[in-house]
């Protein structure tokens, strides 16, 4: 059967007039089959992202359907604005403070998962919580248990005499408490991908490597930094890339627990193009903020595509 | 005397190995147990604070629930986002299957290529999009109604849709869809009757993925919808229950929990498969 389809290729390639009509009829077909797909996308995201750059060039607001070219005059007085400056230094901070914690928390918890245990799929499955259920749901989780009055983890610290009796910390209603609180949650969200990310990583190795290690005397340490750690380092680079992405563009956590309070301590761009350009409706603005996250996406996209061609050749 | 002390080390092994587990489990479920113990107790005994908030020290109760489901839209929530879900996955498996098959088997090594970059659209956040996006709704007359999610919803789920269904056509033997088109169908009926029925497992994984995007989908609802009455779970919980007047921790805490778990036990399966699809293959997942 194999060689027939085989054959019949030869054929079509050979001139057989009606079968080379069939491979022009797949060229058509194969048009038609992404052809939805490919306009859906185009429309949805190629266009709005156009029209994000456009806005961004003008004065647009939710009332004025009026479009006016004011050129970089959003983008300057952005740069000079100090909340914007706030929010960025925000976004920095919490990306890379946050992003570090997952990763060596990550790297801890997949060697420890890698192992065959009894309830392994149980503790799997808990560990995976925060990421496989809806993210706003389980922040509100957090909120009830950060709250100001009946916080459980105050009660606790309390109680078992880690917190003196006077005191009870205001886990969001301080700047720097808020921020620390943001990026423990945080990293309680994007624990479980970088850990399964790594982990799938850790089960790639090749067992003969390792063996091969173990055999030549190499203790823990030296294989854990000079074969585990080198041989990973693509795919930890992967988990960061999308750590960060997902770390930059995500605002649920924040608008759910602090909305960018007290004070702007936990203001980050995203929550603040979202405040300038929905809530207070100036669209020019809010897009020219937004848009300062694109050169990073555009960053990991061009990663994404290179570790894509590497796959392609092994 | 050797192997005692091995045994010995073996055991202290094993229990850090299960107590530093046991500390990562906790600190990530924690907020979800919260959620239970809350959800069933009475309010007399939540706001007491001499009261140890770990422990029901007045019986449970269905209160809290009851409250939820009349007192609040929640269920209607529930009810949009599954009309929602089931649309979103229904145009999504409608646009991506035929284009996955496209890619693999009749677009060579640009169909490769051009997959890859549909797959990137997919980091384009909403993020970025949100703003301009609101006004295309706006400019369709679709605000504040289900059709403006249904129709952009889509926009994310179709890429990795595309991606995740590229793969498990690409394991599908040539010699299967070759050997029914000698035995006369075409190639369009080779697809139909023969790929689609093998890569059900496929499509299946499309399903939940495209849906439990759908529920966990945030910023684009936050922008489009502003009744109350529209919004789905993810959002509708977090804007009207914490922010809006009813606020009720008990009730908060089901809702949350209602919606959160039988997304997460389903998503726990087919977890690997996504991270094998994030990471474009690069990891076995």
């Amino acid at each position: 059967m194999a060689t027939g389809g085989r054959r019949a290729g030869e054929a079509a390639l050979g001139g057989n007039s009606r079968l080379s009509l069939l491979v022009d009829n797949e060229k058509i077909l194969g048009f038609l089959m992404i052809a939805p797909a490919v306009a859906y996308v185009l429309a949805l995201v190629g266009y709005p992202l156009v029209l994000a750059f456009i806005y961004s060039l003008s004065d647009m607001t939710v009332g004025s359907t009026h479009f006016n070219f004011v050129g970089l005059k959003n983008i300057k007085y952005i740069i000079q604005d100090p909340e914007f400056q706030t929010a960025v230094k925000n976004t920095l901070l919490f990306t890379f403070v946050s992003q570090l914690i997952v990763i060596v928390l990550a790297k801890i918890l997949a060697l420890l998962l890698v192992k065959d245990f009894k309830g392994k799929f149980f503790v799997r499955a808990l560990i995976l919580m925060p990421y496989v259920a809806p993210i706003s749901l389980g922040v509100i989780g957090w909120l009830w248990m950060l709250d100001s009055i009946y916080s459980p983890i105050n009660w606790l610290l309390q109680h078992t005499g880690l917190f003196g009796p006077d005191f009870w910390p205001m886990w969001l209603g301080k700047p720097d408490l808020a921020m620390t609180s943001i990026i423990t949650v945080h990293v309680w969200r994007m624990l479980p991908l970088a850990t399964v990310i790594i982990l799938a990583g850790l089960c790639s190795i090749p067992q003969d490597i390792q063996d091969a290690a173990l055999v030549d005397g190499a203790g823990y340490f030296r294989q854990l930094f000079q074969i585990t750690i080198p041989m990973m380092l693509p795919i930890i680079m992967v988990a960061v890339l999308f750590g960060i992405v997902f770390t930059a563009t995500d605002i649920i956590i924040i608008l759910v627990l602090t909305r960018g309070g007290p004070y702007d301590s936990t203001q980050v761009l995203v929550s603040q193009a979202f405040y300038t350009g929905i809530d207070a409706g100036d669209l020019a603005q809010g897009a020219a903020i937004a848009l300062f996250l694109f050169p990073l996406l555009l960053a990991v996209a061009i990663f994404m595509l290179r570790i894509a061609r590497r796959a392609e050749v092994a | 005397m050797n192997t005692k002390t091995d045994l010995l080390k073996e055991i202290v092994k094993n229990i850090t190995h299960y107590v530093v587990l046991g500390v990562f489990a906790l600190f990530a479920s924690l907020p979800f147990l919260w959620m239970l113990i809350t959800t069933f107790k009475t309010d007399a005994d939540l706001y007491n604070r001499a009261n140890n908030p770990f422990f029901f020290n007045q019986a449970p109760t269905l209160a809290h629930i009851e409250h939820l489901f009349t007192e609040t839209m929640f269920f209607q929530w529930l009810l949009n986002t599954a009309i929602v879900g089931i649309s979103v996955v229904a145009i999504t498996l409608a646009l991506a299957i035929p284009a996955g098959y496209s890619l693999v088997r009749l677009g060579g090594r640009t169909g490769e290529k051009l997959g890859i970059v549909i797959f990137l659209t997919y980091l384009v956040a909403p993020t970025i999009l949100f703003i301009p996006m609101s006004r295309v709704i706006a400019e369709l007359g679709l605000q504040d109604s289900l059709w403006s999610l249904i129709l952009v919803f889509p926009s994310f789920t179709i890429p990795f849709a595309i991606w995740l269904l590229m793969g498990f056509f690409k394991a599908i033997p040539q010699d299967l869809e070759e050997a029914a088109m000698i035995d006369g169908y075409s190639r369009l009926g080779a697809f139909i009757r023969m790929v689609i029925p093998i890569s059900k497992s496929g499509i299946l994984t499309v399903v939940i993925f495209s849906f439990t995007l759908v529920v966990q989908e945030y910023i684009y609802t936050l922008t489009f919808v502003t009744s109350a009455s529209r919004y789905t779970v993810s959002v509708g919980v977090p804007t009207f229950l914490v922010h809006g007047d009813v606020y009720n921790w008990g009730a908060l805490m089901g809702g949350c929990l209602i919606a959160s778990l039988p997304i997460a036990i389903v998503y726990n399966f087919f977890v690997d498969r996504f991270i094998g699809g994030l990471t474009l293959g690069a990891v076995k997942g």
